[in-house]
């Protein structure tokens, strides 16, 4: 595969090509291998200022981007809402233009309004990475996610995913769906109506309401949190009930394939979602999508740096 | 004595059904009868079309309280550069118009600054807020053509059935803005396909036509005449053509956007694109398109709604709602409705003079002789692109920045004054 990667953001991966996937994962495979030495250090990002802007709370997202730029020798600069203009009520736009005037090389920003990445994407000539904007995407969730099936299975194509919960609400899910879909996966979403909407399937992905039919066929399951900050009381009468309909639980495991993987992007509403004891098991992946992220979020760090070479063959 | 004679153009008049080619003559700021004097200042206009001066009956000035986003003065000057020489100012201003005061100010303020004719409207409900009655006799007194809680709809049945009844007292029209708040809370565009890949929250066509629905049954129950703004989904235009079947006194206006642009557009989160109703799909421009080109929909109207650059430059979701058009309208309508043969000439120039006119009371829309000398000179063939920093109005929040579109307003005359001269070909008196 040749170097295709010419973007100067990541911004959403529905805006990304097949090869410019394939590029990201390929390049995150080796330095999940650099990860694995003794020295976890490379020197790629060295005199590289990176700023992650999490105006809306995160812990491991953004940890792991502090990580892995600190794995590619940048500099790193974390700011959040409370330590920040905005909280004084600094647009956007101001503080977008203060972070040009100090010349960071690469802005993470983590938002509560979807397009916030677009919006500074348009206004920077430093390059942006969505770490979650609203709604909308979390690309490098979508991309650790792909990674971490195709790590497992040896494959993408024709891999059957399921996509269980709030998919109103999840930038997780739309991301997945993403770069899934163009990489050759088949695609479910399951949950309730109130939280899955018709046009959904419009999208390429089937749609469905009835987890009990779709765990058969499954090859993965890729369990959504659900948000109780998110949620309108309208949506779900209890989560209890949500639970009982759509958590994964010992008896619907039962009738599942037996190399099924299981997946959660985190924090985990253990007995909700999925039963403890699957979160811990031998089928769980949950923590090798946390590994894996370092990996993913270094190579996209890398790339959207201008970095060539990694991952060709 | 002063006198213009607009000579040598197609003289259009739908309201006496005059079409053909002729000379206007305007005297002491009438339409007049009888040939020239010889110091009548000529103005060619061969090729041209001659109308009754536009009307917008939907446009947000922002005086008083919000005068960096507009004034009278900046948004009169717009509506002239637009064609039109009449609007009609929603009430949503700083204090909100829901009193006599704010009527005698606002009416005052467009006397001394305007330079197109300004009408006014009163709130509905005491500050827009949906829950008392404003004093619509008194608002009436002070010469508001008609009354709104534009922006706000009325949300409570109840004090909408009240509004209507009280307000057929005086046969005054009231304008509502159709949006079920439990339906549309929290939406930021169409709720479809897009607002899905998008992550936005969606407002949805039902929460509009929920309250169009609720209407054409408080019309009919009240008799009463209502307006459905800017009426944006299929099923909104469908509930109402049935209405009117019936014979309900219910109208719609249709609104530039919505006339040719689709929800897709919000893919780069531009809030130039973030109007309230939002953009919708093809089938709703397509079902809004039909209607207005068969007469369900009686008015076309701009819902000009001006904001600072530094309001717009925001997160999508924290944009306000709302484009400015009264400069663009115009040549959007020509472009979309007449070049793209959706609708005769006569039907689009009809639905902005005699018809708001007529169904407001407010006394022009027409070419007859001693009619008010509002005229509205167009170049139907005339291509132009849109640029922002040309506009008049203060604010620059167009969706159709660089759109090519074809047709314009060379001269505008208000009252027998030229207050627009596209070309500056006019000769000085």
């Amino acid at each position: 595969m040749s170097a295709v990667w010419h973007q100067k953001d990541l911004l959403s991966l529905r805006e990304l090509s097949v090869d410019e996937l394939n590029q990201v994962l390929a390049t995150a495979k080796v330095f999940k291998e650099i990860l694995g030495r003794p020295i976890k250090k490379v020197p790629s990002l060295q005199g590289r200022t990176v700023v992650n802007l999490f105006v809306e709370p995160s812990t491991r997202t953004k940890i792991s981007f502090e990580l892995a730029a600190v794995r590619l020798s940048a500099d790193v600069v974390s700011l959040d809402k409370d330590s920040s203009s905005l909280r004084k009520g600094e647009t956007l736009s101001d503080t977008a233009k203060n972070l040009e005037a100090l010349q960071a090389g690469v802005i993470v920003i983590r938002h509560r309004s979807a397009g916030a990445a677009h919006f500074l994407s348009r206004r920077l000539k430093a390059s942006v990475i969505n770490a979650g904007d609203g709604a909308h995407e979390h690309p490098t969730q979508g991309l650790l996610d792909t990674f971490t099936i195709q790590e497992r299975l040896g494959k993408l194509e024709g891999v059957r995913v399921l996509i269980v919960g709030d998919i109103i609400h999840s930038r997780v899910a739309r991301s997945n769906l993403w770069a899934l879909t163009k990489l050759g996966a088949k695609v479910t979403l399951v949950g309730p109506p109130t939280l899955l909407p018709k046009e959904f399937a419009e999208l390429g992905v089937k749609v469905a309401y009835d987890l009990d039919q779709e765990l058969e066929q499954a090859d993965v399951i890729n369990l959504l949190r659900i948000q109780h900050e998110r949620m309108v009381q309208a949506r779900l009468p209890s989560v209890g009930e949500y639970a009982g309909l759509f958590g994964l639980n010992l008896d619907r495991f039962k009738r599942c394939k037996p190399g099924v993987l299981l997946m959660h992007p985190g924090p985990v509403h253990r007995g909700v979602e999925i039963a403890s004891e699957l979160a811990d098991g031998a089928q769980s992946v949950i923590l090798d999508q946390v590994t894996n992220g370092l990996a993913v979020r270094m190579a996209v760090l890398y790339l959207v740096s201008g970095g060539r070479g990694l991952g060709e063959s | 004595m002063s006198e213009i004679l607009l000579q040598g153009g197609r003289v259009l008049d739908p309201g006496s059904k005059r079409d053909g080619p002729g000379d206007v003559l305007i005297r002491d700021g009438k339409i007049a009868a009888g040939k020239p004097s010889k110091d009548a200042v000529v103005v060619k206009v061969d090729g041209l079309v001659v109308t009754p001066g536009l009307i917008d009956p939907h446009v947000h000035l922002r005086e008083p309280g919000q005068s960096a986003k507009e004034t009278i003065a900046t948004g009169t000057a717009a509506a002239v550069a637009g064609g039109f020489t009449s609007v009609i100012a929603m009430p949503n201003t700083s204090p909100v118009a829901d009193g006599p005061n704010t009527i005698a100010w606002m009416r005052q303020r467009a006397k001394e600054t305007g330079v197109a004719h300004v009408f006014a409207t009163g709130a509905i409900s005491l500050g827009q807020k949906g829950e008392a009655l404003a004093p619509i006799g008194a608002l009436r007194q002070a010469g508001v053509v008609a009354i709104t809680d534009d922006g706000h709809c009325i949300q409570s049945a109840e004090l909408m059935r009240r509004a209507l009844e009280y307000a057929k007292m005086f046969d005054l029209p009231v304008l509502d803005h159709c949006e079920d708040k439990s339906l549309s809370a929290g939406g930021v565009m169409n709720e479809g396909k897009w607002s899905r890949i998008l992550g936005l929250p969606g407002w949805p066509g039902i929460a509009e036509e929920v309250i169009v629905a609720r209407n054409a049954l408080l019309a009919e129950l009240t008799g009463a005449r209502v307006v459905c703004q800017h009426l944006s989904s299929a099923g909104s235009v469908r509930i109402l053509r049935e209405a009117r079947a019936r014979g309900v006194r219910i109208d719609g206006e249709a609104s530039p956007h919505h006339l040719c642009l689709t929800e897709e557009l919000v893919e780069g989160y531009d809030t130039n694109f973030k109007m309230n109703p939002p953009l919708r799909t093809a089938a709703d421009v397509k079902a809004v398109g039909e209607a207005v080109a068969d007469g369900t929909i009686r008015f076309l109207a701009t819902d000009h709604a001006p904001h600072c650059s530094y309001e717009k430059e925001v997160e999508f979701d924290e944009a306000p709602f709302g484009v400015v058009g009264l400069e663009t309208a115009l040549g959007v309508y020509l472009t979309e409705l007449v070049h793209g043969q959706r609708m005769a000439l006569a039907d689009v120039v009809s639905k902005m003079t005699n018809l708001p006119s007529d169904y407001f009371g407010l006394g022009r829309g027409t070419l007859n002789e001693g009619a008010p000398a509002d005229v509205t000179v167009i170049d139907l063939e005339r291509k132009w692109t849109v640029r922002k920093e040309e506009f008049r109005s203060k604010s620059r929040n167009t969706p159709f920045e660089g759109r090519e579109l074809k047709g314009r307003a060379v001269f505008t005359i208000v009252g027998g004054e030229l207050r627009h001269d596209l070309d500056g070909r006019a000769p000085k008196k």
